[in-house]
C-alpha cells in the first residue's frame, strides 16, 4: 500500500520536484498558464496549465463540450484568452493572429478549398507566401507523395472519400513546415479499419518529420495509442497530463478513471473488508483474475467471493459482472473463460499494487 | 392458424390515401410526371411556344411600302439593328445594364457579406425586410417616387442645395452625354434607379452564395498563413462568384428588357425595351421588334458562356 501515501497526486507528473529537473532541458512547443477562455457566462477553458514538449505527439483528451478543442483553437490563433498567458517556442502568442504563428491545422471537416484541385489546395499555404508555380508544385508534389496520394493532384476535392481528404488537408498543413500541428479529431469522421491505420500512419509520419502533434480527440482508444502524452480534460480544465499508461494505471481522479478506459470504484465497505486504507479507490476490470486455481495468497494478493450476476461475450473476451460485498465489480476475463455462467459462486484476486488511490474531488 | 377461407377473402378496404401511396410508390416515374406534367406543359407550350413564335417573326420582314408583315424567311429584319440609330439602341442598353449590374454588385457584397457572416437572428430577419420591403410596393410608384426625387424640385436638389453643392451638381449636368436638364432628365437618373430598382435580386443570390462558405474555410486559409485580405481574394471571393454571376443575370437582364423606368426617368433617347415596345406597337413592325428582343437573349448566352469560360461556376 505505498501509493496510499499520495494524497495530492499532481496533475501534471513533471511538475512534482523530483522530476522536474529533467523536464527543465527539453524544449517546450506550447505553455499555457493559467488560460481562460469564456463565451459569455460560460468557462470553455477555465485557468488551464499545459506544457507540450517539443517533438511529442500530444493528445488532448475528453468528452465533448470539455474545451479541448478551444485549447486547439487558442493555440492556432482563431481563440483568444480572456486571461493566462500562451507561449509558443517561448513567443508569447496572445494577439498574434493565426496567419503569423508557425502553426497549421488539420480541420475536423478538412475545410478543403472546393475551387481548387487537390495539388493547388496543398500548394495555398506556399501561394500565400509568394512562392513560384513551379516551385510550390513541386513542394505539393513531395507532400501529397509523403501521404502516399501521389496521381490524385487534379482532382477536384470533392471527388476524393473521406480518407484521401484527411490526407490531403494534412499534406496542406505540412507543406507549411509548421512548428506545431494541430489535429482536430482528425480520425473522427472515418470508419473503424481506415482509424486504425490512420494511427499507424499519422504515428510514423510524426516520427519521420520531428514535427510536435497536437491532436484533440474524445476517443480514448486513439489518445492511448496515438499520444506519448495525454492530457485529460473535464469541464474546461484539466484533469490530468501523463503518458497514457500513467493515466490509465494511475487515474487521478474519478472522473479520468471512469473516462479513460473503464474501472472499478471501490465502495467503503469492500475496502474495509480488505483492509484498504479509506479513500477513492480504483481498479481495472482486466486486473481481476478468477482464482478458484492457483496460488492463494501471494505477496499482497487479495481474494474476495462473490457471484456472477451477468456474463457479457465481447468477442476476444467476456465482461463478468460479479456481486462483492454489495457491490457490483466488473472483471474482464478472457474468452476462453467459459464454464462461469450467471449465479455461479467465484473467487476474486487481484495484486494490492493494481488498485490505485484517487483524488476526492 | 390462417386457414384457407381467410386467404381467399377480400382483402380489407384499405383507405384510399394508403393504396394511392402504394400506387405510386411503386411507379415513381408516373409520380414525377404528375409533378412536373403541369409546370411542364406550362413551361413548354406558353414560354418556349411564345418564344419560338417571337423568334419566327423576327425572320420575317415589313413591306416598307404596305406596312404588312411579309411572311418569307429573310435576316433583312436583322440587318435592320445595325443600322446606326438601332445599333446606338442596342449599344446604350448594354452600356447601362453593365455600369448597373457593376454598380448592384459593389453595393451589394458588402451588403450580402454583412448579413452571411455576421448578422444573425434579429438582426438577419431585419435584414431580409429592408432587402425585400421595396419589393412590397408598386414597381411603377416606386419609379414615379424616384422622378420626384431626382427632380429639380425634389428632395435631392434641395439637400444639394442646403450644403452648397449645388456648384459640384451642375458640373455633373453639365457633363456631355450623360448629363442633362436635371438629374431626372439624364441618364444619371435612369442609371440611379435601375441600381436601386434590381438591387434585391443581387444581394439575395450573393448572400446565399456567402453563407455557404464555411467559416473553418477562412479560418482555414488564415491557417495556412493569408492575410484577410488574402483569403477574400483566394477563397471567400471565388466561392461567391456563382452568387454574383446570378445576381448579375438578374441586373442585367432586367436592365436589357426594362422600357417603363428609362421612360420615366432618362433622357428621350430610346432603350432596347422602350424600341421593342415602339416596334410592335405605334409603328407595327413586329418583325423588328423580335428581332430587337433576340438581342438581350443573345447577350446573356455571350454573358453566360464567358463567365463559364472564366471558371465562375467551378465552385458549384
Amino acid at each position: 500500500m505505498s501509493r496510499s501515501a499520495v494524497s495530492e497526486a499532481p496533475i501534471d507528473e513533471e511538475e512534482s520536484p523530483v522530476a522536474d529537473a529533467g523536464a527543465a532541458s527539453r524544449r517546450e512547443a506550447v505553455r499555457f498558464v493559467g488560460v481562460t477562455r469564456q463565451f459569455g457566462d460560460v468557462r470553455a477553458v477555465d485557468g488551464v496549465d499545459l506544457r507540450v514538449r517539443a517533438g511529442e505527439f500530444f493528445g488532448m483528451l475528453g468528452p465533448s463540450g470539455s474545451g479541448k478543442t478551444t485549447c486547439l483553437r487558442l493555440i492556432a490563433g482563431f481563440e483568444q484568452p480572456n486571461a493566462g498567458h500562451i507561449e509558443i517556442f517561448d513567443e508569447a502568442a496572445e494577439g498574434i493572429p493565426p496567419y503569423r504563428r508557425a502553426v497549421n491545422t488539420v480541420f475536423q471537416d478538412y475545410a478543403l478549398f472546393p475551387h481548387m484541385n487537390v495539388l493547388d489546395n496543398v500548394a495555398y499555404g506556399p501561394m500565400i507566401r509568394g512562392v513560384a508555380k513551379a516551385k510550390r508544385h513541386a513542394e505539393a508534389r513531395e507532400m501529397l507523395r509523403l501521404v502516399k496520394l501521389e496521381g490524385f493532384e487534379t482532382r477536384q476535392p470533392a471527388a476524393l472519400s473521406g480518407g484521401q481528404r484527411q490526407r490531403v488537408a494534412l499534406a496542406r498543413a505540412l507543406v507549411n513546415q509548421p512548428k506545431v500541428l494541430l489535429l482536430d479529431e482528425p480520425l473522427g469522421a472515418l470508419d473503424l479499419k481506415l482509424r486504425e491505420q490512420m494511427q499507424v500512419e499519422l504515428k510514423a509520419l510524426q516520427r519521420e518529420l520531428g514535427i510536435t502533434f497536437i491532436f484533440v480527440t474524445h476517443d480514448q482508444g486513439e489518445a492511448l495509442s496515438m499520444s506519448d502524452r495525454v492530457a485529460v480534460f473535464d469541464q474546461g480544465r484539466v484533469v490530468q497530463i501523463g503518458t497514457p499508461d500513467e493515466v490509465y494505471e494511475r487515474p487521478r481522479t474519478r472522473f479520468v478513471a471512469d473516462f479513460v478506459g473503464s474501472a472499478n470504484i471501490l465502495e467503503p465497505s469492500l475496502c474495509e473488508r480488505i483492509g484498504a486504507p479509506t479513500g477513492l479507490w480504483s481498479l481495472r476490470p482486466e486486473k481481476i483474475v478468477l482464482a478458484e486455481t492457483g496460488p492463494a495468497d501471494a505477496h499482497g494478493a487479495v481474494i474476495v467471493n462473490g457471484v456472477v450476476r451477468n456474463v457479457l461475450y465481447q468477442g476476444a473476451t467476456r465482461r463478468l459482472l460479479v456481486d462483492v460485498e454489495g457491490q457490483t465489480l466488473s472483471v474482464v476475463a478472457p474468452a476462453t473463460t467459459t464454464a462461469v455462467e450467471s449465479g455461479d459462486p467465484v473467487r476474486l484476486r487481484w495484486h494490492a499494487n493494481d488498485m490505485f488511490r484517487m483524488i476526492d474531488e | 392458424m390462417m386457414d384457407a377461407s381467410t386467404a381467399g377473402a377480400p382483402v380489407p378496404r384499405e383507405r384510399l390515401s394508403l393504396r394511392i401511396s402504394d400506387f405510386l410508390f411503386e411507379r415513381p416515374r408516373l409520380l414525377i410526371l404528375l409533378l412536373l406534367g403541369a409546370p411542364l406543359l406550362w413551361i413548354g407550350v406558353v414560354y418556349v411556344g411564345s418564344l419560338l413564335a417571337m423568334l419566327t417573326q423576327s425572320f420575317f420582314s415589313i413591306d416598307e411600302f404596305t406596312g404588312q408583315v411579309v411572311y418569307e424567311f429573310t435576316f433583312k429584319t436583322y440587318a435592320q439593328l445595325f443600322r446606326p440609330s438601332n445599333l446606338d439602341i442596342i449599344v446604350r442598353t448594354v452600356i447601362m445594364a453593365t455600369c448597373v449590374t457593376i454598380t448592384g454588385a459593389l453595393i451589394a457584397f458588402p451588403i450580402a457579406y454583412y448579413a452571411a457572416r455576421y448578422a444573425s437572428g434579429r438582426v438577419k430577419a431585419l435584414f431580409y425586410i429592408a432587402v425585400m420591403l421595396p419589393l412590397w410596393s408598386s414597381y411603377l410608384v416606386r419609379v414615379y417616387a424616384w422622378k420626384l426625387i431626382l427632380a429639380n424640385e425634389g428632395v435631392l436638389n434641395w439637400g444639394v442645395e442646403q450644403v452648397g453643392l449645388s456648384p459640384v451638381r451642375d458640373a455633373i449636368l453639365a457633363l456631355p452625354v450623360i448629363g442633362g436638364a436635371s438629374l431626372s432628365f439624364s441618364y444619371i437618373g435612369t442609371f440611379l434607379v435601375f441600381v436601386y430598382l434590381w438591387l434585391p435580386f443581387m444581394i439575395l443570390p450573393i448572400q446565399a452564395s456567402l453563407e455557404r462558405v464555411p467559416l473553418t474555410m477562412i479560418e482555414a486559409s488564415g491557417d495556412l498563413g493569408a492575410r484577410p485580405r488574402q483569403t477574400f481574394r483566394k477563397v471567400v471571393l471565388p466561392l461567391a462568384i456563382p452568387g454574383v454571376v446570378a445576381g448579375s443575370i438578374f441586373t442585367f437582364s432586367l436592365t436589357l428588357g426594362d422600357y417603363i423606368a428609362p421612360q420615366i426617368v432618362g433622357s428621350s433617347r430610346l432603350f432596347l425595351g422602350q424600341a421593342v415596345y415602339v416596334y410592335q406597337g405605334t409603328a407595327g413592325n413586329l418583325p423588328l421588334a423580335a428581332a430587337f428582343s433576340v438581342v438581350p437573349i443573345l447577350v446573356m448566352a455571350v454573358y453566360l458562356v464567358v463567365a463559364k469560360r472564366l471558371g465562375a461556376f467551378n465552385a458549384l
